[in-house]
């Protein structure tokens, strides 16, 4: 039955915050297995879309669904089992083990006074090897690097076996091998598990290699959502980010865009 | 990701500290045991120190058959019996309570608040206790319900509604910002402190003065079985719900935001948590006074030996609480015999520079 509803439906959705309108009459759909970037300039209202589908606020006008459902409607643990939220920066105890940040991902299966079962160790431990970091499961999370904690926290989003995954630029500071590592793992949960990803990249280019369709926020308005190679358009770009960007085709991805900035 | 393995490590002393430190964060359930054994040998020391020293083994005996586990005649003078059964164990056992409590507290205030510089006292429970205590003697007052004297039941009550007034004076739109609760929390506890200066300057009788003034230093000198009685209760049922929590602590260790998307509900389960520790802690500090430093510098310790995890940070909290305010008891007691030294000058001398070595040598943030 809940196989049939769409993990995250949003239709027209309006948010203001501090008297401030921060999203327009926003819709749109994130189906099973699939992967959406969220991409548009700073402060386009693009985390706060994230928010608002993790259930944090409440819609001013129009409606989010999760699996059919409004998040801020669900039960917390039930939602936690369904949605995994990896915010940006998101802060963790320099003393915490990573074991031990990973095993924070079961908290909405832990029962009575938190001891994690066996179903649970397997579950984190599973996480930590998907995103490479089983042999470093004691390291304190205060001396490990940018791109190994950005892997901590998406082994604990992992661990709470969500059917649905919303990412704040999971890959900001990042060089471009974890870059690329990271998001190649998330598109491989997203085929494999069907888990249905909406993603906020600030990197156009990683958002055309690895997004299966693209949502271009501007201003709290969409402005266009569908294959990147439609909405990545030059003079599209050029108009919403205020720079001259030439786009040429990638012959080695299907003809996925890759953009360049124009020198005037 | 292999190429990850061979990345340089930053820095080859963090390595030597981590392997120091694991020792004692893998092998954290023997410690808990042995801290339970040590525990036990402090309460037996406890009990065997005082104006008339009583050998250890004789308390074990004089214990054992009074629970009806060593049979034989008793060997030792009557004298004995009275002053461990009536004196000494009541107040051994009120100072472990105490100590447990005020320490346990200390960790879950720091985790709720996200703050090291969260204690017990911090929300009102020591300014709001000393007030209400000091009201309760300046104006003789002799009433009691249940279990309790007029000082202890008026030091729970002033402690109850300094931090139910902090609490509400920090609530903003439904949530309660820590900084608010930290600012309001100095002012309330500023005002409280003067009046009850105030009160004690505006009292003519220099005895009940120095009952106020030895109130307000931490003192167990008047422990009694009525006393382990009338506050068991509340440091039982405070105590229960905060273990029951143990792993939500961990959860509210992370900011908000992903506490929420773990599962947890933030708020709610924040205000049970502060009302579960705040009964137990107002009882623990009616019937001791204001004993200080536990509360902050036991979790603290527990924390930078072995690490963060509540569900161990807590109990081995309670357990070297307890221990350590059972040894400054009897310090207290012993030292300057037959005059008792005031209870938080022992935590305070043995507790700070003990702290700052521990802080000092790790090199490595602590919280």
């Amino acid at each position: 039955m809940k196989s049939e509803v769409n993990p995250l439906e949003v239709e027209n959705l309006t948010f203001a915050y501090d008297g401030r309108t921060v999203l327009r009459r926003v819709s749109l759909q994130l189906m099973p297995g699939e992967v959406l970037g969220l991409i548009g300039p700073n402060g386009a209202g693009k985390s706060t879309l994230l928010r608002l589908a993790a259930g944090f606020f409440r819609p001013n006008a129009g409606t989010v669904r999760l699996f059919g459902r409004p998040p801020t409607q669900w039960p917390p643990r039930e939602l936690a089992r369904q949605v995994a939220l990896v915010p940006q920066g998101a802060y963790v105890p320099p003393t915490f083990t990573v074991w031990e940040s990973v095993l924070l991902g079961r908290t909405p299966y832990l029962g009575f006074l938190g001891v994690p079962r066996e179903a649970d160790r397997a579950a984190a431990r599973r996480a930590l090897e998907w995103v490479g970091m089983a042999d470093l499961s004691e390291r304190l999370m205060g001396e490990l690097s940018g791109g190994e904690r950005q892997r901590v926290l998406l082994a604990r989003a992992l661990a709470q076996e969500p059917r649905c995954l919303l990412l704040d630029e999971p890959t900001t500071h990042l060089d471009i091998h974890h870059q690329v590592a990271i998001l190649s793992l998330i598109r491989r949960m997203a085929l494999e598990h069907g888990i249905a990803v909406l993603v906020v990249l600030h990197d156009l280019n990683l958002a055309a290699t690895f997004a299966d369709r693209l949502a271009l926020l501007v201003d709290g308005t969409l402005v266009a959502l569908g294959d990147p190679r439609e909405v990545l358009r030059p003079e599209r770009l050029t108009a919403v980010y205020g720079n001259a960007v030439a786009v040429f085709p990638r012959p080695d991805n299907g003809g996925r865009p890759a953009i360049l900035p124009r020198v005037a | 990701m292999p190429s990850s393995r061979s990345r340089p490590l930053s820095g080859d002393s963090h390595l030597k500290g981590d392997c120091h430190l694991n020792l004692f964060r893998r092998r954290r359930w023997l410690f808990l045991a042995l801290a339970l054994g040590l525990l036990l040998v402090t309460a037996t020391l406890g009990m065997a120190w005082g104006a008339v020293s009583i050998p250890p083994g004789a308390v074990l005996r004089i214990v054992g058959q009074r629970l009806g586990f060593a049979a034989g005649a008793a060997d030792w003078p009557p004298a004995w019996g009275t002053i461990l059964l009536e004196i000494r164990i009541p107040r051994v056992v009120l100072a472990g309570l105490v100590g447990m409590t005020l320490a346990v507290a200390g960790a879950v205030y720091q985790a709720l608040f996200r703050n090291p510089l969260a204690e017990p006292y911090l929300i009102g429970v020591s300014s709001g206790a000393s007030f209400g205590a000091t009201l309760a003697i300046v104006f003789i007052w002799r009433f009691g319900w249940g279990g309790w004297n007029g000082v202890s039941l008026a030091a729970f009550v002033g402690a109850l509604a300094a931090t139910g007034a902090i609490y509400s004076l920090a609530r903003v739109g439904g949530r309660t910002p820590v900084t608010t609760l930290i600012l309001a929390g100095v002012a309330v506890n500023a005002l409280l402190s003067a009046a009850t200066v105030f009160l004690m300057f505006s009292m003519q009788d220099a005895f009940r003065a120095m009952h106020v003034l030895g109130w307000l230093m931490g003192s167990l000198a008047l422990a009694d079985w009525e006393k382990v009685r009338t506050v068991l209760p509340y440091v039982l049922a405070g105590l229960a719900l905060i273990s029951w929590h143990a792993h939500t602590l961990n959860v509210l260790q992370l900011d908000e935001e992903q506490a929420q998307s773990l599962g947890v509900a933030v708020e709610r389960t924040k205000g049970l948590l502060i009302v579960a520790v705040s009964l137990a802690t107002a009882a623990a500090v009616s019937v001791s006074g204001a004993v200080g430093f536990v509360g902050l510098i036991v979790p603290h310790i527990v924390r930078l030996l072995w690490g963060p995890d509540h569900r161990f940070l807590l109990p081995m909290s309670g357990l070297v609480g307890a221990i350590c305010l059972i040894l400054a008891d009897s310090a207290a007691r012993t030292l300057f015999s037959p005059r008792e030294l005031p209870l938080g000058v022992v935590t305070a001398v043995a507790g700070a520079p003990f702290f700052l070595y521990l802080l000092r040598r790790q090199k490595r943030e602590v919280f």
